[in-house]
């Protein structure tokens, strides 16, 4: 079984348009807006801020708390019924695990910084357009980071190793398919999120994981674009 | 806690300007209205109104009919403060704030009749369509009761049926039928602070608050919902003038539509 051409007619390793954005939400200490095709994904930071309840507090540094969450109306099939699922708060668990690597909170403790995603829409890739606006609007919020993150979905449909799968191809019918999503800090190549679904051999991971960087450097570049068309007028 | 703020507010509202500058029964501007946002819904808008940002979704799905009304379809709307767009709201199932946000846009819409709840029949006595509409605020810069009612009534403007298959809705395909409107019912808040009356509260101005009525009319300038809220009781007299502010302010908004 052969997968010859994808269905949007992508190459391989090319992503989906990407739109990035930074600080589009006012309240907020930093937000971000991230689009990959037609997932759609907004973070907004508040923190460092007192962390309640107490018993949470780390009396050394401060920390990292995300939420991921669908709206009601962002998944093409039925309403997503709002509160939570075990799904989305494992999402936010590794969400929390891909961004932890890149700060510091040494200076903020018994504080929290809270990180809450929230997609319109979404169509395949929703934790890693999730994380890239997330990292994006840490670094609006002014919280010393090591480097950025960057994520996105590898995977095999077929005999074909592909970078950013869609939905179509997620649940491609007719072949074997292995969905990976990858989070790296772009600057030490180090990898802060790395989940797999379907099965795949180990070269083929090793493969997709060079591949899923190559398709990353785009994604930073974006990033790092929509932090300065914030910050261009300090740049003097 | 806020008194030097609210001393403030009401000494620039004698002075017959506000924090911003604006005159008191002025909204923030622009005001800007978009249809079809999410793509995923049967049918969304997205409201600004100077910061105040909300998105409103609706997706349609297949259910039965109460009882005693074998032939009507309904509305279930829902609203969820996203902790993402107000540092003071928390995650969790909606507290009492965001259901009264929903019940009042929902009265607006119900009681207005803006939809024919027979028309949303599909088979009389065993399926109608549910017509479920979501609130969801991307950034709370005040006054989120009106930003929501004119993006609600945006997204149902927006919406078209999808196909039904047997028992379901095919979600892939959407049909051109759209869901009508019969009649526009826009919610107006008016804010009462000392003796003065203004409407489009910012954030700093919701916390000054003496008294709110959130006055709901249609074309015709005929009530279709009200909501009084805030700690202080109204005067005859002054729900009289703001009713005049809310159906007046009712038709500028409409223009948005």
């Amino acid at each position: 079984m052969t997968y010859k051409r994808r269905i949007d007619g992508r190459g391989f390793d090319e992503i989906r348009p990407v739109e990035a954005k930074v600080g589009v939400i006012k309240r907020a200490d930093g937000s971000a807006m991230f689009r990959i095709g037609n997932t759609w994904a907004y973070a907004a930071v508040y923190g460092p801020r007192n962390l309640h309840p107490k018993f949470l507090q780390d009396p050394k540094k401060g920390i990292l708390r995300c939420n991921y969450n669908m709206m009601p109306f962002s998944s093409s099939g039925e309403r997503v019924r709002p509160g939570g699922s075990r799904r989305s708060k494992e999402i936010s668990l590794v969400t929390e695990k891909a961004l932890l690597p890149v700060l510091n909170l040494d200076e903020y403790p018994n504080s929290v910084v809270d990180v809450f995603i929230e997609l319109p829409q979404t169509e395949a890739g929703s934790r890693c357009a999730g994380i890239c606006a997330a990292s994006m609007a840490l670094a609006d919020a002014g919280l010393e980071m090591k480097d950025l993150v960057a994520a996105v979905s590898v995977g095999r449909v077929a005999d074909k190793l592909l970078v950013d799968l869609d939905y179509s191809e997620e649940s491609y019918p007719d072949a074997s398919v292995a969905d990976i999503p990858i989070a790296i800090m772009p600057n030490s190549g180090k990898i802060t999120l790395l989940q797999m679904d379907g099965e795949v051999k180990k070269e083929e991971l090793m493969k997709l994981i060079e591949m899923g960087k190559k398709a990353l450097i785009g994604i930073y570049e974006a990033q790092k674009k929509a932090l300065k068309e914030k910050y261009r007028e300090v740049e003097v | 806690m806020y008194r030097e703020l609210r001393n403030h507010i009401i000494g620039l509202l004698n002075a017959n300007t506000r924090l911003d500058g604006r005159k008191l029964t002025e909204y923030r501007k622009p005001i800007d209205l978009e249809y079809g946002v999410v793509k995923t819904a049967e049918g969304s808008a997205r409201v600004r109104i100077g910061e105040t940002d909300v998105i409103v979704g609706v997706k349609l799905d297949v259910g039965n009919p109460y009882p005693d009304t074998p032939n009507e379809g309904t509305i279930i709307v829902g609203a969820e403060l996203l902790p993402l767009s107000n540092p003071e709201f928390e995650l969790g199932p909606p507290g009492i704030q965001a259901i009264e946000l929903a019940r009042v846009v929902d009265r607006g819409i119900r009681e207005s009749k803006a939809i024919d709840f027979k028309k949303l029949c599909i088979t009389p006595g065993e399926k109608i369509w549910m017509v479920i509409i979501d609130i969801c605020p991307i950034n709370d810069d005040g006054n989120l009761f009106d930003a929501s009612s004119l993006a609600a009534l945006a997204a149902l403007k927006d919406t078209k049926f999808p196909e039904i298959e047997g028992e379901k809705v095919n979600y892939k395909m959407k049909t051109e039928k759209n869901l009508e409107l019969e009649k526009t019912p826009i919610a107006v808040t008016v804010i009462k602070i000392g003796d003065k009356f203004i409407v489009d509260p910012s954030t700093e101005e919701e916390k000054a608050v003496d008294a709110r009525l959130t006055v709901s009319s249609i074309e015709d300038g005929t009530l279709c919902a009200m909501q009084k809220g805030g700690d202080y009781p109204l005067t005859t007299q002054d729900i009289d003038k703001m009713l005049d502010i809310g159906i007046e302010k009712a038709k500028e908004l409409r223009g948005y539509l």
